[in-house]
């Protein structure tokens, strides 16, 4: 069967911002595709694109074989779009603002009844029908949000950063409603800037400066990785981070609980080990992560921008 | 400045909305120098509290102190002793880099001779100097981010808000941007800070989380993990591990079971269970365990266990 979602060379510039220089991925169908990457990487721009509300400076995109601007009409009844900006009424209720998709969708009451009670038992957001939009807290809008691009059963779903900004627990609610529509077939194209939630997707494409700088199941980009993760354990956590920042084979360092974890050159081991044997602390292997990946790609590049 | 060694100090402070109470009697004091982080859902309270603490929003009940300053008497001398970089880094992005720090800088009164110092400083700080001339707007994120925290640094403020300041910047800036929050820390400023990321967190000195406008928990990150994360912790990785979660949890000793992103957290009582206890209660519920191994708490983990319960309360 053929791709359902396909980005061919996408080039877009916005006056001197180059937003991507030549994106190229193609999303199965029944996939759940993360593309991940920073604010400015070109997320958006590639949604929009594939979403017909833009055109590329060159290459082009499809959906479902179909050309999203010639043939936009065939794609948007195909397609379910979550941008990232506020996109509901904030004056109207939960329960207003369903209805109102449901008629710009030209659903049946039948239809309309029927998925509406689904979504809303889905997304617990059943006790809530009558509060508007505006009130509704960051995770609940989201979930609101997700529920109106569905209400026409798309087959594809594009959603753009929809846990930006959303706490951990509303995080780990709109990534389970997900994968229940995974489950059931729906090809999902899904933005973050969040690196940790690029594992929770089949494939994913990091993008960075408007460039695919990385593809696949995010297992085995991390399985691919050429550097080594540590957790420095004992001595002083400050005193560690400070001693390693300039050490050359020490690529990032973040905290991890109470401990310092740092990304590692595994040529300069031994080193390391020995700086932070003298500061009475010693290294304990630990998993690389998806972060990790972006860090190894990028982290080489801009000279005095390392971490 | 006359606060003593609390550069903030809320006493009850309160805000309504109509019906609806944003921020509830909520009591802290954050010392100088400190790193303090205040976390909690979307709408639990974070920025309310935030443009209460910084002036701009006055509180419905209580009060607080900010660099020696009252909030609900003086907020013009609050807004002008402290620094606030808000969600959305509010630079002119069609103007280069130095002239939105040359326009908060008149906007803060900085007379014209101190201020190409003062930029100097800032720039030298947060590493600017590369990008001064550049239009903002063709900057990324990351950048951007470190102009806009030098702007709220330009007038020497004793006290910084900053209110997620991280959203969507790379890993890398964010490493960055959180060494730069240390050392303006060591130097005695002091820092308010919000995030969404558990990691960035464990920088801070203390943690307060709310919930509902509620101030419901504040301590070092290593007494909340004590508190509310006790016992030994174990991440599993595997198939079958959410229907395999219930059984698990009606077992004596396991104290909870969390879905955590792929995989599992459990929590248990460390004298009755071991990795290869917890390995076979697993399997014999069905799940196919990949991996299990003892982690250290993080603050996600409280996090979890102290807001999941609460974040979708029914509408009352």
């Amino acid at each position: 069967m053929s791709d359902a979602l396909v980005a061919d060379g996408l080039e877009r510039r916005f006056g001197a911002v180059r937003a991507l220089g030549g994106v190229s991925f193609a999303v199965a169908p029944g996939e759940l595709y993360g593309l991940v990457g920073p604010d400015g990487a070109g997320k958006t721009t590639t949604i929009r694109i594939l979403a017909g509300l833009l055109l590329p400076d060159a290459g082009h995109a499809r959906v479902l074989g179909l050309d999203p601007v010639k043939q936009g009409s065939r794609v948007r009844s195909a397609l379910g779009l979550m941008p990232q900006e506020y996109s509901l009424y904030g004056d109207l209720t939960v329960a207003e603002n369903l209805r109102f998709f449901g008629r710009l969708f030209v659903l049946s009451r039948g239809d309309y009844l029927e998925r509406t009670r689904r979504l809303l038992a889905i997304t617990r957001l059943e006790p809530f029908v009558d509060r508007r939009a505006a009130a509704l807290s960051g995770g609940m809008y989201k979930k609101l949000a997700l529920s109106c691009a569905l209400l026409h059963q798309p087959e594809v779903l594009l959603l753009d950063e929809p846990t930006n900004g959303v706490d951990p627990v509303s995080r780990r609610e709109l990534w389970e409603l997900l994968y229940e529509f995974s489950a059931e077939g729906m090809t999902i194209l899904v933005t973050t800037p969040y690196m940790d939630e690029a594992e929770r997707c089949h494939r994913v494409g990091l993008l960075h400066e408007g460039r695919l700088i990385a593809e696949g199941p995010p297992s085995e980009l991390i399985g691919r990785l050429a550097l080594e993760a540590y957790e420095v354990v004992g001595g002083d956590r400050e005193r560690v981070d400070a001693e390693l920042a300039g050490h050359a084979a020490v690529r990032a360092a973040s905290p991890a609980g109470a401990r310092l974890r740092v990304l590692l050159e595994p040529a300069g081991r031994e080193a390391v080990a020995q700086t932070v044997s003298k500061l009475g602390a010693r290294l304990e292997p630990t998993h690389t992560d998806f972060e990790d990946v972006f860090l190894a790609q990028v982290g080489g590049a801009p000279a005095g921008e390392r971490p | 400045m006359t606060g003593g060694a609390h550069s903030v100090v809320a006493e009850g402070l309160t805000r309504r909305f109509g019906d609806f109470t944003a921020v509830s009697e909520v009591s802290f004091h954050v010392e100088r120098g400190e790193i303090f982080g205040y976390l909690g859902a979307n709408g639990a309270g974070k920025s309310t509290t935030i443009r209460m603490l910084c002036g701009l929003l006055a509180p419905t009940a209580g009060d607080a102190t900010v660099a020696g300053h009252r909030v609900s008497d003086e907020p013009e001398a609050v807004q002008s002793s402290i620094g606030y970089m808000s969600q959305k880094f509010s630079l002119y992005l069609d103007l280069p880099v130095l002239h939105n720090l040359e326009f908060f800088g008149g906007a803060y009164g900085i007379g014209r001779r101190d201020l190409a110092a003062r930029v100097d400083a800032v720039a030298a700080l947060t590493d600017l100097g590369d990008y001064l001339h550049a239009v903002t707007r063709t900057l990324p994120g990351g950048i951007r981010q470190r102009a806009a925290l030098a702007c709220a640094l330009l007038h020497e403020p004793s006290v910084v808000f900053l209110d997620e300041p991280t959203a969507g910047v790379d890993p890398i800036s964010r490493r960055r941007f959180w060494r730069l929050i240390r050392q303006m820390s060591q130097e005695g400023t002091t820092i308010f800070v919000t995030t969404h990321y558990m990691d960035e967190a464990e920088y801070c000195h203390r943690v307060g989380l709310m919930v509902a406008g509620r101030l419901v928990a504040l301590d070092t990150p290593e007494g909340l993990k004590r508190e509310h994360v006790p016992g030994a912790m174990f991440a599993v990785q595997g198939d079958g591990l959410s229907a395999a979660s219930g059984p698990l949890r009606s077992q004596d000793g396991i104290i909870a079971v969390q879905t955590f992103g792929t995989g599992l957290h459990v929590r248990s009582d460390p004298d009755a269970w071991d990795e290869a206890g917890l390995r076979d209660a697993l399997s014999s519920a069905g799940a196919r365990v990949a991996s299990l191994e003892r982690i250290e708490p993080t603050l996600e983990d409280v996090f979890l266990e102290v807001v999941a319960s609460d974040t979708e309360q029914a509408p009352s």
